[in-house]
């Protein structure tokens, strides 16, 4: 039993944000990731990989394509999966973080999905629990399979990621995304560009590896790819912009906006959209959108997340 | 063939020339079983199933005239040991363009030892769909199996020690690697 280049050591045990991973364990990510894709194009599209091994997806915050792509990842590697959704749960009757998952740790789970709306969460998990933990999301810190996936789609599309000029645009402050993927690109070798209103901008972002801009179409010129935030309108209470009309004239990726960047260059958004405000319909829809192959990677990114955190002891021998 | 005492180091079991002919041997058994290689799909086990498979592919479209079309699997996470183990091997991709479907397939590796990869293949082509049969080629059969699991085709039988371990290295894995099948002592530089 011999692979084409020998056992793979992913030397960790939860996957809590990018900041941990090296380039190389990035770099396996991906060629795992890579294999399992192929998987879901099967008629049968499950492996036994993960068969008898118990993941609690543990949700506080509502999520439905983060939660639903693990879900799917986890039954195509036969894993039994159990959704815990804060708003069906004893958290509402007030139970602490803690005590909920003494009670869950109980039942003798091998891996905990966990969003969260507090940064840092997950690694207060892993200081209490045996099991495996990976971040869905933790409030505005770390969202690693995002990232993850993104940087898989870039690959896919683009065949590399170093030298490549990606400018992520919008709410950088708040967004958790944001921070994993530049994180994750500055460490794979892209040059990465942030670009939003200097109220979403957080100071101190340059240290990430990030180049700030106050200018949409100054950032998008000549960009390789373009990766639209989520303008969270929830947070528009505290008067970050003033009105959602401007900030789609300033902010919105049009097509005018679009011819800044390279010809051959691609959008991406991580969902869900809010159509006309950061993202113009038409080029969500577009030929160089791929939203939506960022969603079927999601899947594969989460299998081979899964498969390496899968614990064990001892050697690959034959 | 088969060394009662092997001597220290490695001992070459088969050479170029040897591998030649067992494959000229099998290419054309596997036509004589199958009356002929118009219903056959050949699949080699990742990696040196692969090569075996593509030698075979070769010799059996020339005796027939015909293009017999060709698959790769990966068994990986089809393993019985896979989450005993920490150090996961890497994943690779499963590829059979053709299908299965009422087919006969040959499953083609270059070593049958405990017959745990055998299993895990099988497993792996079910879920691919319903072949019409499985055959199974080897070039070297070593022996110890740990699960009723035969090949159809077998190269070269070799008895061995349980600490000892077969390795078929093939041109195409690079290296300047000669064709050959050596046993030697687990542990000791291969």
């Amino acid at each position: 039993m011999k692979t084409d280049k020998g056992p793979a050591t992913f030397g960790h045990k939860h996957l809590l944000g990018i900041e941990q991973l090296a380039a190389e364990d990035i770099t396996l990510i991906m060629e795992t990731a890579d294999s399992f894709k192929e998987i879901s194009t099967r008629t049968i599209k499950k492996v036994p990989a993960l068969r008898g091994k118990t993941v609690i997806n543990l949700f506080y915050e509502p999520s439905t394509r983060t939660r639903t792509s693990f879900e799917i990842a986890e039954k195509r590697l036969s894993a039994d999966s159990i959704n815990i959704a804060v708003s069906t749960s004893a958290v509402v009757k007030g139970e602490s973080l803690k005590d909920t998952v003494k009670t869950l740790m109980a039942m003798q789970p091998d891996i905990i999905v966990m969003r969260h709306q507090n940064g840092g969460a997950p690694h207060f998990l892993t200081q209490i629990v045996d099991a495996s933990v990976i971040n869905a999301g933790d409030g505005i810190h770390e969202h690693p399979t995002q990232a993850l996936l993104d940087l898989f789609t870039i690959i896919e599309k683009k065949q590399a990621v170093k030298g490549l000029v990606v400018t992520i645009a919008g709410d950088i402050a708040h967004s958790r995304v944001a921070r994993s993927n530049i994180l994750c690109l500055a460490k794979m070798g892209a040059t990465v560009r942030v670009a939003g209103p200097p109220t979403m901008i957080p100071a101190g972002i340059q240290k990430m590896g990030a180049r700030v801009f106050h200018r949409f179409e100054e950032a998008c010129q000549d960009a390789d790819v373009v990766m639209m935030l989520r303008l969270q309108t929830e947070r528009q209470a505290e008067g970050l912009f003033s009105t959602l009309r401007e900030y789609n004239r300033l902010w919105g990726l049009s097509a005018r906006m679009l011819r800044y960047a390279k010809k051959d260059a691609i959008v991406m958004h991580p969902g869900p959209m809010n159509r006309g405000v950061e993202i113009d319909p038409e080029i969500a829809d577009g030929s160089r959108s791929v939203i939506l192959d960022q969603v079927e990677n999601g899947i594969a990114v989460r299998m081979a997340v899964l498969y390496l955190l899968s614990g064990g002891t001892g050697d690959i021998t034959e | 063939m088969p060394a009662k005492t092997p001597p220290p180091g490695r001992l070459k079991i088969l050479d170029a020339k040897d591998i030649d002919r067992i494959l000229t041997r099998i290419a054309h058994e596997i036509i004589e079983r199958n009356s002929g290689a118009g219903n056959i799909v050949l699949v080699g086990i990742r990696t040196g199933g692969i090569f075996l498979a593509r030698r075979l592919k070769a010799r059996i479209d020339a005796v027939e005239g015909t293009d017999v079309p060709m698959g790769v699997i990966d068994i990986t996470l089809y393993r019985d040991d896979i989450l005993t183990r920490h150090k996961k091997p890497l994943v690779g991709k499963t590829v059979i363009d053709a299908g299965i479907e009422d087919r006969t397939v040959v499953l083609v590796d270059d070593v049958l030892f405990t017959g745990r990869t055998i299993r895990a293949a099988l497993d792996a082509l079910m879920d691919f769909g319903r072949p019409a049969r499985i055959q199974v080629a080897v070039l070297v059969d070593r022996g110890r199996r740990e699960l009723p699991i035969h090949a159809d085709f077998v190269g070269r039988t070799v008895v061995t020690a349980p600490d000892e371990q077969v390795e078929v290295w093939l041109t195409e894995m690079g290296k300047k690697l000669r064709d050959q099948a050596v046993v030697f002592k687990k542990g000791s530089a291969g």
